[in-house]
Parts: structure tokens; sequence; C-alpha cells
């Protein structure tokens, strides 16, 4: 079975029968994109929703709703129909949106409203407003009213004037979008409008570098031959020219000079998918279909090209980049889930508070029942009223009703709300410092680390898997033509020419010099062979250097220099592969020139040469190559084919030269076990009939309405048989710096790194070698099968020999590296199988997934996710890998020369693979130690001060008096502790990061959330328990019988708690920085002055209470008392752990300060060099 | 800058000019702060540094235990319950009906002083199981009321002390005012009269600012149920400072409020006969009452619980200290030492 059909029923098990993300550059196999003289098309990339909608993948089987609206045919129900210059006509249904955009989401009317309902989405916000409100029931209340509503409203405050501001910039941004002029044809004349008055169905005229109003289809251009250039940044960050085409019909009309013109588009409805486009015209009752390539999309630029005009078809809203602005998905992390656990925890314990209360409550009214009436603080009776009734007093159940609630208000703090502003703040903080640091910033690109979800920063701490896809990742993307075999010979001696040489690839044109931009490696054999012409050899190298220079999408410019008489030719292209192969034709004397939709003009030998593009089946996934028809300048015409080996292999006439498809075969795994991407070249002339038969068809199927795709491509199919082999060419993805060093790191830190590439398995292993992923001292296992069976059979096998390996070798478990393909991956994902490949690789300290397709890698992801608790992270850079980066735990896009599809996708950017290792052990180990801390911090903090009310409602008869006044209740987790918790949170440094990236394994703190799990929250609550009874319980004592006020002792359990926090806090800060000492002294500090000012108010019942009470010498030892007495069973505890029990971190800090480590001073280091700590 | 620009591994020819145009470079601004490399203090607990701190903690805390415990100790304080025995015989069977009835109150006791008693000394009531915290009964006051007399329909949580039942205001309004404690005592020591000073016994701060000058009470103590004492409306709120002690309500259930000073001495082994009027309603909660009179130290009244505590503490962390000691001696750990990182301590294991 050849792997073509592999593919298919990879496919079919999928069930997504035309959805397939193709890879934007081609994997091992380069990318094909290109034009076809009828319908002219660009590349087509499957594009997996960006929005938060869930998508499906393979192992979990996907369902219809994923190959978007785009793939469909259009059928007539489902057609826009645009009558073109018509917009009367056009819009006389009223379904069309007008150009006019709005971003902003309020106006001024809606915004209090719809505000306030999105803020109140939040569970918390829900919770501070039943609160708020039960206190308003005068039954209820039990603060004022100013001291309730405090802190909600300053939340639900602030965060409004944040989202007024941003809605006001985007609605000027609107306006100004919205008030942008453009020419647009009324009565034949070009008359300058407004954006937002454009309608579908109005010819609308560009000048160059002018931005696009709305989704357009292109009638005509300057260009005679029809061609645009635009630029697309805006909408996917690829900065690299496209190419879109007026179709010849339309370019030919001038449309000012004629009265009427009755055409037709009937086009899809509006979608998102920026790379897809299907619609037909129909032009004086002529159908001509149109394709991706003849639709210029809004937010792009008009450039190199004087003017173009098109068709409005989409406006405003409905334009795909609208369709396709929406945010990256949120994600929620680890820790905060299970924060939420806790949570719940804690407000069970609420609950039993208050009904500890009001139970103790109802039992107090039972035993008092005949005393109430009289009791002078209590006084049932009111005598006020003409006849004595009861006062305020609803009945025992009601009572106790009350009491419950009044409870839940009193406790609420409970519950820590402020934990998530606090969390949130962290984060942004923690953020900041990531974008900031010098280390994780790529020189190259001039680009800085990203945060694109500021939700889960703290899991970075915890990643058990890193599932990385291998090119423009582990590789930097940058191709380098490096070998070819020609004719069964192979030619690798290249050497880098030097500046003197440089004359010989250079052009001479019009006393023009024109010189290819990128200098290649030259094989000197291979190039004196290039230049004669007559012998057989001579001709498949020429043939050979055609078929690079002429089968692909490459666009050649002209770049000026500083040097007038010599011109650089760029060569603008999607695919980095394809770039390789131009450049290195042209080194070879095979220099493109030129490239319209209908020829190129190659210079071949500084002879120029016009070659017809008759024809081009683009690349797809399912064939794995492309193929170009030209008409030669000696009147033959060829088919031009190149594509992946396995798929080449299968169309190839081996009964031609058998001998030399042998030797290519070999030098072809020669070149993939070196590491190099490999393609296969060939090309058959074509007769007459051949040819006309393949015309008409093409044709046919070109314009086809319904099944254009399949149709064509079975068209190439057909004409792409019986190839006669060219050669093979290899091409160099160089490692990016630091990759070995990085993967070792990551390896030493128990982080399982999985490859997941569509690379060749020879590649991969290589690639595997150079990356110190694999070593020679693994054991490997190979599983490449091509059925069901095959693969049951050979996940026994491995699992028997897994288990003999780690019986044999005692201690000394050799390790285990797992490589399997796609195709056995077909039959594994979604299938009982997995469940074995799981227990398989949970026992494999390396994989490597080969031939694997985009949907595969999100399934190779799910399948662990799915299994296990451990978290995933997923890394690469091209649009194959979005799905794989959108169902990780943790998604990281790489911004590299792939556009910015993985980065639009995932959760964090950034440059190179290497930062990976500041990222994660330093950025990610500080982010989780933090953040876990600060969770238990908080948690403790809020209940210490929940408890010690507790405690005093029991000596009050459990009627819920706070010693402590409202006010300070309030302020307390606001003002009194809420700024030493969020400067630690975002400054603290358990360790340095010279200490991080030198012992890696310390990461596995996180990894085995040591800073935080259900015993710390245990521990943490018992101690809480001691602190809030050491607390309540000195003052209460010491001042038991005595004359002391409410307000008096309620100062003083207020500073007491705060104090105690505050130390507490002190006493576990790793690092003390000024901000440090100013957060935690200067809020302690405020605290006393915020008592103070309160206590002034004569209008309070606690006027003065402070200065009484600070004016004894009791008042300072029980402060005192209170402080140590409540922290002593921590400190003794923490001392004995630390001295006895210490971990990793622990140590490490001792020996970063005691200088046990060589070199542990703080200066900043980079990866290079990594060191190697003692292994075993 | 400390660019470190990492060019070691693999600079190939591919990456054409790693060094290009360095115009527009959005290189973050190099500073301690963004690499998060500010100066810092690192503390460790180091066994010096633990020992030190439960030896300061104990060379503190015994110390001031034992002064404590001295300053308790020399506090001289007569504490004498009177709830039942001020009530006469044949009443004790319904004391409230006692309470409430028009009947003399006076009652004659008689304390001994056990120690020399310095001037002041302080005469307190006490009051036990009075929940003065209890939340119906802290709301009930009007502070805006008591201050100004333009304020005195601002009753607002005074219910149901609020307004007479023919709605007009009662200032002070509230039933702590209501509620205010009336029992009176004179003391004679040897047939002589005992001056109780009873100026300056509540806080200077209330008379001033919270307590107005010119506001006078006006239907205090008109309803039909008697909460306590009444009061003098000729004096102004700021001069009744029974009243005033009275509304610094309590802490506790437990409580004492200041009587008056005594500014003589008494000495040991005399006789103080009380002459008490018994008014105050405790009986229908079951409360207690007691006379206290106390000498006071600079830790205030007799409380031995700081001191215990103290010593505690500090004997404690004294322990501790040798304990630590102790263990510092006999298992001494090298700090950072490598080798006692978790993937050093068990080879193999990851």
């Amino acid at each position: 079975m050849d792997s073509n059909s592999q593919i298919e029923m990879n496919e079919n098990s999928c069930k997504v029968p035309d959805f397939t993300l193709n890879t934007s550059s081609g994997r091992s196999i380069s990318s094909f994109q290109s034009k076809t003289s009828g319908g002219h098309s660009i590349k087509e990339v499957g594009f997996t929703e960006l929005g938060s909608k869930p998508v499906r993948h393979g192992s979990t089987g996907a369902d219809s709703e994923v190959f978007s609206s785009s793939y469909r045919e259009i059928n007539e129900d489902d057609a826009r129909l645009v009558y073109v210059n018509d917009p009367e006509k056009t819009n006389e249904k009223f379904e069309i949106a007008g150009n006019s955009i709005r971003t902003g989401k309020y106006s001024i009317l809606t915004f209090l409203p719809r505000n306030l309902f999105e803020q109140f989405h939040r569970l918390a916000y829900i919770y501070f407003l039943v609160i708020a409100i039960l206190n308003q029931l005068p039954q209820l209340a039990v603060f004022g009213r100013g001291a309730s509503l405090l802190p909600l409203s300053f939340v639900l405050v602030v965060t409004a004037i944040k989202d007024a501001y941003e809605d006001y910039r985007r609605h000027r941004s609107d306006k100004i979008e919205n008030n942008r002029s453009a020419w647009v044809l009324v009565n034949q004349q070009f008359q300058q409008k407004k954006w937002k008055d454009i309608s579908v169905g109005e010819i609308v005229k560009v000048s160059g570098n002018e931005s696009l109003p709305c989704d357009m289809v292109l009638l005509s251009t300057s260009e005679t031959t029809g061609v645009a250039y635009i630029q697309t940044t805006n909408l996917d960050g690829e900065s690299n020219l496209k190419t879109r085409y007026a179709k010849q019909e339309t370019q030919m009309r001038n449309l000012e000079d004629e009265e009427k013109i009755s055409w037709l588009i009937k086009c899809e409805k509006p979608n998102r998918n920026i790379y897809g486009f299907q619609a037909n015209i129909n032009i004086d009752g002529k159908q001509i279909s149109l394709g991706p390539s003849n639709i210029i999309l809004r937010g792009c630029e008009l450039k190199n090209t004087d003017w173009a005009l098109g068709v409005a078809v989409y406006a405003g809203r409905e334009t795909k980049a609208m369709l396709n602005n929406s945010g990256a998905p949120s994600k929620r992390s680890r820790l905060e889930t299970r924060m939420n656990r806790e949570i719940f925890f804690l407000s069970i314990f609420l609950v039993t508070l208050c009904a500890v209360v009001s139970f103790c409550h109802g039992v107090w009214l039972r035993k008092h029942e005949d005393e109430l009436d009289m009791m002078q603080f209590y006084r049932r009776k009111d005598y006020s009223e003409g006849e004595v009734e009861n006062y305020e007093y609803y009945g025992w159940g009601m009572e106790i009703l009350f009491v419950f609630l009044m409870s839940i208000i009193v406790f609420q703090i409970m519950i820590p709300i402020s934990l998530y502003i606090s969390m949130e703040l962290v984060r942004v903080g923690q953020a900041y410092f990531m974008i900031r640091d010098n280390q994780m910033f790529d020189e190259s690109s001039n680009s800085r680390f990203q945060c694109r979800s500021l939700n889960i920063n703290e899991d970075l701490g915890q990643i058990k898997y890193v599932f990385s896809d291998k090119t423009g990742t582990l590789t930097e993307n940058k191709m380098e033509f490096q070998c070819a075999s020609i004719g069964g010979l192979d030619y690798s001696n290249g050497k880098a020419i030097t500046d003197n040489e440089q004359a010989e690839y250079s052009v001479q044109a019009k006393e023009m010099v024109l010189r290819p931009k990128m200098k290649v490696k030259v094989d000197q054999e291979l190039l004196t062979l290039s230049k004669s012409k007559n012998s057989d050899k001579g001709r498949q190298v020429h043939d050979f250097f055609v078929a690079l220079a002429a089968c692909n999408t490459i666009v050649p410019l002209t770049v000026e220099t500083s040097d007038p008489a010599i011109k650089l030719i760029e060569y603008q292209g999607e695919s980095p592969d394809e770039q390789a192969l131009v450049y290195a034709a042209a080194a070879y004397g095979f220099m493109l020139i030129e490239r319209t939709s209908g020829h190129i003009v190659v210079e071949i030998q500084g002879e120029r040469q016009r070659f017809n593009v008759l024809g081009l089946h683009e690349f797809d996934s399912d064939r794995k190559r492309m193929s170009v028809i030209l008409g030669c300048p000696d009147k033959t015409v060829k088919v031009f084919v190149k594509g992946a080996d396995t798929s080449m292999l299968s169309v190839i006439n081996k009964s031609l030269n058998l001998n030399m498809v042998k030797s290519t075969e070999a030098h072809l795994h020669s070149y993939s076990s070196k590491g190099l991407r490999t393609l296969l070249i060939g090309n058959r002339e074509l007769n007459t009939s051949e040819f006309g038969q393949w015309q008409s068809s093409y044709e046919l199927a070109s314009t086809a309405l319904m099944g254009r795709v399949a149709l064509l491509r079975k068209v190439a199919n057909n004409i792409e048989k019986n190839i006669n082999l060219l050669g093979a060419s290899g091409i160099e993805d160089k490692l990016q710096q630091g990759v070995p060093e990085a993967i070792f790191s990551l390896r030493t830190a128990g982080i399982k790194v999985w490859i997941l590439t569509g690379d060749k398995q020879e590649t991969a292993i290589s690639i595997g070698y150079s990356s110190k992923l694999l070593t020679n001292t693994m054991s490997q296992i190979v599983i490449n099968n091509n059925s069901k069976d095959s693969c049951r059979k050979s996940l026994e096998d491995a699992l028997v020999l897994c288990k003999k390996l780690s019986t044999d070798s005692d201690g000394e478990a050799s390790q285990l590296a797992l490589i399997i393909d796609g195709a056995s991956l077909v039959y594994i994902l979604d299938t009982e199988l997995e469940e074995q490949l799981f227990v398989l690789s949970s026992k494999c300290s390396v994989v490597l997934c080969c031939r694997v397709a985009p949907l595969q890698k999100a399934g190779i992801v799910a399948l662990i996710k799915n299994r296990t608790d451990d978290m995933t992270l997923a890394i690469g850079d091209g649009a194959n890998d979005v799905s794989m980066i959108q169902r990780a735990d943790v998604g990281i896009g790489i911004s590299g020369q792939e556009g910015r599809q993985a980065v639009m996708a995932s959760d964090f950017a950034m440059g190179q693979f290497r930062f990976l290792v500041p990222l994660l052990f330093v950025h990610g180990h500080w982010n989780y130690q933090r953040m876990s801390y600060m969770i238990l911090y908080n948690f403790y903090r809020n209940a210490v001060f929940v408890l010690i009310l507790f405690w005093y409602v029991l000596f009050t008869s459990f009627t819920l008096t706070t010693a402590i006044t409202d006010w300070s209740s309030v302020l307390y987790s606001v003002i009194y502790t809420a700024i030493p918790t969020v400067i630690v949170g975002v400054l603290d440094k358990d360790l340095s990061r010279t200490t991080l990236l030198k012992y890696p394994q310390l990461y596995g703190a996180g990894q085995r959330q040591e800073s935080y799990n259900g015993k710390l929250f245990c521990v943490t609550i018992m101690d809480t328990l001691w602190q809030s009874i050491a607390a309540f319980t000195v003052p209460l004592l010491a001042y038991w019988g005595s004359n002391v006020d409410t307000s008096s002792l309620g100062d003083l359990w207020t500073l007491a708690v705060v104090i105690m926090v505050n130390i507490h806090l002190a006493m576990d800060v790793t690092r003390w920085y000024w901000i440090t000492h100013a957060a935690i002294w200067g809020s302690t500090i405020a605290t006393f002055l915020c008592v103070m000012v309160i206590d002034t108010l004569p209008t309070l019942p606690g006027h003065w209470a402070f200065f009484h009470i600070a004016s004894t010498k009791l008042f300072w030892v029980c402060l005192l008392g209170i402080t140590v007495g409540a922290l002593v069973p921590r400190f003794v505890v923490k001392c004995f752990v630390q001295y006895y029990r210490p971990n990793d971190i622990q140590v490490a800090r001792e020996a970063e300060k005691f200088g046990n480590l060589r070199d542990s001073q703080d200066e900043p280091q980079g990866m290079n060099p990594i060191f190697y700590p003692p292994r075993r | 800058m400390n660019s470190s620009t990492p060019s070691s591994s693999a600079g190939g020819p591919g990456s054409a000019d790693p060094t290009g145009p360095r115009r527009s470079s959005k290189r973050p601004k190099y500073s301690r702060f963004t690499q998060q490399e500010l100066p810092a203090c690192k503390p460790i607990l180091t066994p010096k540094w633990v020992i030190s701190t439960f030896l300061l903690i104990s060379f503190i805390f015994i110390p001031i235990g034992l002064a404590s415990l001295f300053a308790s100790r020399d506090v001289v304080e007569i504490v004498h319950g009177y709830e039942t025995d001020c009530i006469p015989e044949g009443s004790r069977n319904d004391k409230v009906g006692f309470i409430q009835s028009s009947l003399d109150k006076t009652c004659n006791r008689t304390l001994r002083v056990p120690k020399e008693m310095k001037q002041p000394i302080y005469v307190y009531y006490e009051l036990d199981n009075f929940y003065q915290n209890h939340r119906r009964y802290v709301r009930s006051r009007s502070d805006h009321q008591l201050r100004s007399p333009t304020s005195e329909h601002n009753i607002g949580d005074c219910g149901p002390e609020g307004a007479t039942s023919n709605r007009t205001h009662i200032v002070p309004c509230g039933l702590i005012a209501w509620s205010l404690f009336n029992d009176t005592y004179g003391f004679t020591r040897n047939n002589q009269q005992l001056n109780i000073n009873k100026r300056d016994i509540s806080w200077k701060s209330d008379r001033d600012r919270k307590f107005g000058r010119n506001v006078y009470p006006k239907n205090f103590q008109n309803g039909m149920l008697i909460g306590g004492g009444r009061l003098n409306s000729s004096i102004p709120l700021s001069e009744q400072e029974d009243l005033i002690v009275w509304m610094r309500t309590a802490a506790l259930p437990n409580f004492r409020k200041l009587y008056g000073k005594i500014e003589v001495d008494l000495q040991a082994g005399e006789i103080i006969n009380v002459t008490l009027q018994n008014n105050y309603n405790t009986y229908s909660f079951k409360g207690k009452k007691k006379l206290v009179l106390s000498t006071t130290s600079w830790l205030g009244g007799k409380n031995s619980f700081l001191g215990i505590a103290y010593l505690t503490v500090g004997g404690m962390s004294f322990f501790l200290a040798m304990v630590f000691v102790v263990i510092y001696l006999i298992k001494p750990r090298q700090l950072g030492d490598p080798s006692y990182l978790s993937w050093n301590r068990n080879p193999g294991g990851r």
C-alpha cells in the first residue's frame, strides 16, 4: 500500500473528507502553491476557526461542522448575488451589511446596562452583589450602607472606566475608518465616497499603497496582465507580497465607458476563511469561475500596482477581516481550577460557621424566651406605640434565618473575592516581566515575547509534556539548497561562492546587472555541467533547473541597490522551500525574471527564454505534489512535476531507467538521513492529443461550480503519470540556535519532549539526533504499519520489549524512544489501541511522530491530555500547528517565517525555540511559585480575619456584633493587606535565574505541585485556626472582666491581625527589595493611620478609642504577645522542615547564598553555555 | 546594554545578517527592574539565626512576663457580689418583683481591706451576663442626637426607645441610655464619710466632642417600662458622666464600669461600710452585680493571664533554642550541600 492511499484512509477515518489542513509552506514536501491559468488560486489552508468554537480533532472524530462553509461548493440557496455596478439591485433584499463598521461595544445610552450586565457575568461579582443587596434589607443591615457598597462599587467603577476608555478608543478608530474616502464609480464617473457609504455591488478604485475598504473581486488593474500585489500584514501578519489576478475577461473592459454592465457575481455567504473564496461571474452570459486569488480583502494594502478596480462583495462586518476579529481563546489555569475546589471547601466552611452561629442563637433565644421582653439589652416589647407589640422580632424561626443571613454578610470575605482581582494584577505584572525579558528577545526577527492570554501564566511552571513541531520551530525554516541528484548522479560538494565569483551568476540586462539576493553554495561540477547544453547529462541538468525555476508560485521582484547599475532580484513567495529552489536555480544560471499569469521568463545562461504557463495543478495534501504545464520555446509542451518522494515514486515511469531510479532513491535516503528535506523532480513531454484532452478537461474542471476541487484533483492525477524522473533535491533546514541545549535542559527537568512533524521518518530521526533528543544509548521502537492488526501487534511487541528492558537492567533502565508515523496513527487514534499507545508512550522518554497530519497533531495532544493530569504544552509556528496549539493546555506560537496563524491561536508567542527554557524554568517557575503562595496566603489572610470575627460573635450571644468597625472590615482586604500580597506575588523570587537555569530539575517542584496542594491547604487552615485563636484569646483574657469598651478592643484586634498577617508574609518573603519593605511596613503604618482617622470621627461610637487604648501599656504588651504567640508555631515548623526535610528549592537557595554552587552571583545569563549538571 | 548575543553553536551562511539594521530594535530597554535583578536581601534561616531568634524572644518575654505577674500581684482588689444579699430574705423568691416595686432598696454591706490600698482607689460596678454587645443593644443609640441639639429628631435606630407614646423624641434615645445603671454606693470608714470623686471618670474626648454641652435630657425614662437610671434634665449630657461611662458599651458580657475614685489610702484590715441602693434590675436575666474596689498598676487591673502567657512563650522559646542547639550539634547538615538535592539523593529516579 502506498502512502498516498494511507493518507486517504486517515482522512476517511477522521471523517473529514474535504477538509485537510494543508501545510502552508509544506513540510518535507514543500508546498506547491500555484496559480492555474484559468482559475488562479492561492494556497488552500483549511482555516480552523480561530475563535473559541471547540474544534474537534482526528482522535476524537471531527464532526461535519469543522469544514467551514468555504469548502462547500456554492449552491443556489446559499449564494450571495452581487450585481456588478448595481448596488440598488444587489441590496434589494436588505440582507447585506453596509460598509460601516462598529467595533465599539456600547453607545452612550447602552453603556451602563450593558457594561454592568457584562461585569456581572463573573461569579465573584454576583456574590458581591447578593451580599450587598442582603445588607440593604433593614433586618439584615450589618454594615452601614456605605461600607457595604464600597468594595463592589469600587471594582465596578474602575472596570467601567477602563471599559469606557477602551470603547471610546474603539469608537474613535471606527470613526476614522468609516470616514476614510475611496473612489467609487457612480454614473460612469469615479467619485469620492466615504468608506461607510460604500455598498456591495459598487465598483471601487484603489490606488497604490492604499488600503482596501472592503472585500472586493478584482476586475482590472493597471498591469495589462491583470495582476495586483497586495500586502496582508494587517490580516495575517505575513509581510511578503501576494499576487492577485483580475480575470482577463474583465481586465479588457473599460468600465467607465460602458453604459450598463450586467454582470452577476454569485459567491458564497460571508465566512471567516481568509484563504478561501469561491464564486463565479457571469459576464454577458459566459460563466467564469473565481477563486481566492481573485479577491482582495479589507485590511490589506495594494502595493507595486498603480491602481486596481474591484467590485465590493463583502462589506463592513461581513468582511473576512472583521469576521476574524475575535480575541484569543480564553483558558483557565490549572492552579485556578484547583483553587476553585479549595474555594468550594471554604464556602462549606463558611456555611458551617454561619450554621453554628444561627444554631447557637436559636438555643440562646429559647433559653431566654421568658426574659426577652424585659431584658435591658434585648427589650422585645415596644411600648412607644399605643398598644404593646414586639419590636423587630419576627418569631423564633425568622430570627434564626436572619442571623444566618447576617452571618453570611459578616463572614463574606471568607471567600476571598479580592483574590481574583489580586490575581489579575499579579498576572499583569508577571506578563510585564516576561515581555520585558531581554533574554527572550529575538534579535533576528526583532520580536519580543508576547503574552496573548493573561490567564495561564502559572501553568508555565507545571508543564510535563512538550509537543513540538519541527520545521520552523526546532529549525530556522530558512531553507538552503544543499545538494542535488540529477540523472542518478550525486552533486553535493557545494561551496560558498566568494564575492569575486559572484559575477558568474548575475545577469546582464539592458545595461543593468541583475543579481539574486541570496547566495547559494554551488557545486562546481554541476555548475560546469549546467553550462554545457549538448550532452545527455547537460540536457537533464537543464530540464532539472527549468523545473526548479518554473514549477512554483514564486514572484520575482527587483530591488534597487545603492549602485544604480546593479539590481537585486528578490524571490517572494509563501514557501521557503520554493524560494530556496529558485535561488538555487538562479545560482546555476537559470534565473527566473518575470512571472505573469500567462507566462514566465527565465534567463537561461544569459539567454532569455519565455515559457507559456498553460496550466498549473496546485499542491494539495492528498497528492503531495504540484505540476505545471509549460509551453516551451521549442514549441513542445511539457509537464513538470515536483513532489514528495512517496507520492512521486508512484507516478514515475520506472521502466525508463531503472538504475537511475534506484540510485536516486539511494541518494534520497542518504539526504534524508542527513536531515535534509527532499523532493523529487520529473517531467514528461505531452503529445498534441494528450495535451488537447487535458486542456479540455482542465477548463471544464476549473470553471465547474460543483466539486471543483475534486475535479481538478482528478485532472491532475490523470496528467501526472508516467513521469520521467529528472532528479532529487536536498534542502537543508538549519536547527535553530540553542535547540539541542534547550531540549537537553527540558529533558533534564523531567519534561517529556515529543516531536510531531510532517517530515519523513529518516529526516525526523536525524533531526532527533542532531537536536540531542535521541542519543545512541537509547533503544528505538519504530512503529510503521499499514493496517490495524499489524499496529496492534507492534504495540504489543513494544510493550513486551518495554517490560523486558525495565526488568533486565536493574536501576540503570535504558531509555526508550518511540518513533511512530502518521500512517500507523491512523489506525491507533480514535480506536481502542489508543490506550496501548498511551501506556507505551508513557514508558518512553522520547516520542517522535513523523508524517503526521495537522489534525493528528491535535489528536496526539488530546491522547495525553485526556488520560493524565499532566500539563501539556504545544509549540509550533505554522497553520498546521494551530489545532495542536489550541488543544494543549498551553499553546506557544513561534513568530517565524510562516505567517502568524500559529501566533494568533497561541497563548504566548516568541521568536525562538530556545526561549522555552527561560520561559518555563525561570518565568514559569516564578509565576507558579508566586501565584500558589499568593493564593494560599490570601486564603489564610481572609480566613484569619473571619475567624476572629467568629470567635467574638460567640461572646455576643450570637448576634453578629463586630468589635472591629465596619470600615475596618471593608478596608481590611482592600487597603490594609492588599498591596503586600500583590507586590510579593509579582516580585518575590525563590531562586535566581542562574540557579534555575543551572539546575533544570528544580522545575520539578511545579510538576509535583509542591507549592499548592491539598496538604498545604490543610496545613494553612490549621495554622489559620491557631493564629486566629491566639489573636482572639490574648486580648480576651487580658481584658476579661475589665472596663474595656468594644471599640477599643476592636481596634486592638484590627491592628493585631494586620500586623500578624504582614509579619506572616514577611517570614515567607525570600527576597527583600526596597519595594517589598515599603509595601509590607507601609501598609502596616497605613493601617494605623486608617484606624486613627476612623476613630477621629465623633459620629461613630468608637470615637477616640484608639488613642485611649494605645496610651495604655497593656495594649502594646498584648500586641507583642499576639504577634509572637501566633507566629511561633509556624516559625518552629518552618525551621524544622527547612532543616530536616529541605526540598530542592530550599537547598538550592542555601547554596545560592553560601556560594556552594560555582559562580552564583546574580548576573544575567543566557542560554549559552548551558551547564551540564553531574548526571547520576 | 549587556546584549550577550549568543552566537556560538550555529551561525551558518543562511542567517545572512543577524546584526542587520538596528534602527528600530524593539529590544526591551535594560533595567535592573525589568530584568528582575534589583538588589535584594535574601535572608535564610541558618542555625545561628534560628537559635538567636528564639533566645531573643525568651529574653524579651520572660522579663515582661515576670514584670506583669508582679504588677498583677501588687494590685489589691476587693470584689463584693451583692445581687442576692441585697434582696430581703422574704423577697428572694420573686427578685424581679422586688426590684420593680417601690420598696426601699437600701442595703448595707461591709468590706474588709485585705492589704494596704494606695490611692487612687477605683470603684467599679461589675455586671455579669449583661450583653452590652448584643446587636439589638449596640445599634440602639444615636450619636448625632447626643452631639447637638439640632439633631434631636435624629433617632434612626433608637427603637424601641426612640420616641414616647405621644411621639415626642426622647433625648438621649435608645436602649443603651434607657438601661443606664443606677445602683449607688456610699462608703464610710470608721463612721466617717469616704469621698467618692465622680468627676473625670469618663473619657475627655467623649465629654468634649461626643456629648453636647447644650444637649439636655428630654422625656427620658418617661415610658411604661423603666430601664434604669434617670437623668437630671437641667444638666447637659456632657456633664452626665455616669451616662457617658455607660454608653461606652463594654466589649464582653462580663464587664466593669468605673463608678468613681476614692482618693485616700486604705489600710490593711480596715472595715468599710457600704450603703448601696440596689435599684438596677439584673434579675430579669439572671445577671450578677458586684462592687469592686481596686488599685491599679502599670498594666491595669488584677489579671495574671498576660504574665503567665508571656512566661510560657518565653520559656518555650528558650526550650526550643536549646532543642535546636542539640539538633544542630547531633545532626548537622551543611547548608546548600548539593548532595541533598532530590535528584542527587536517589540516583536513577527522576
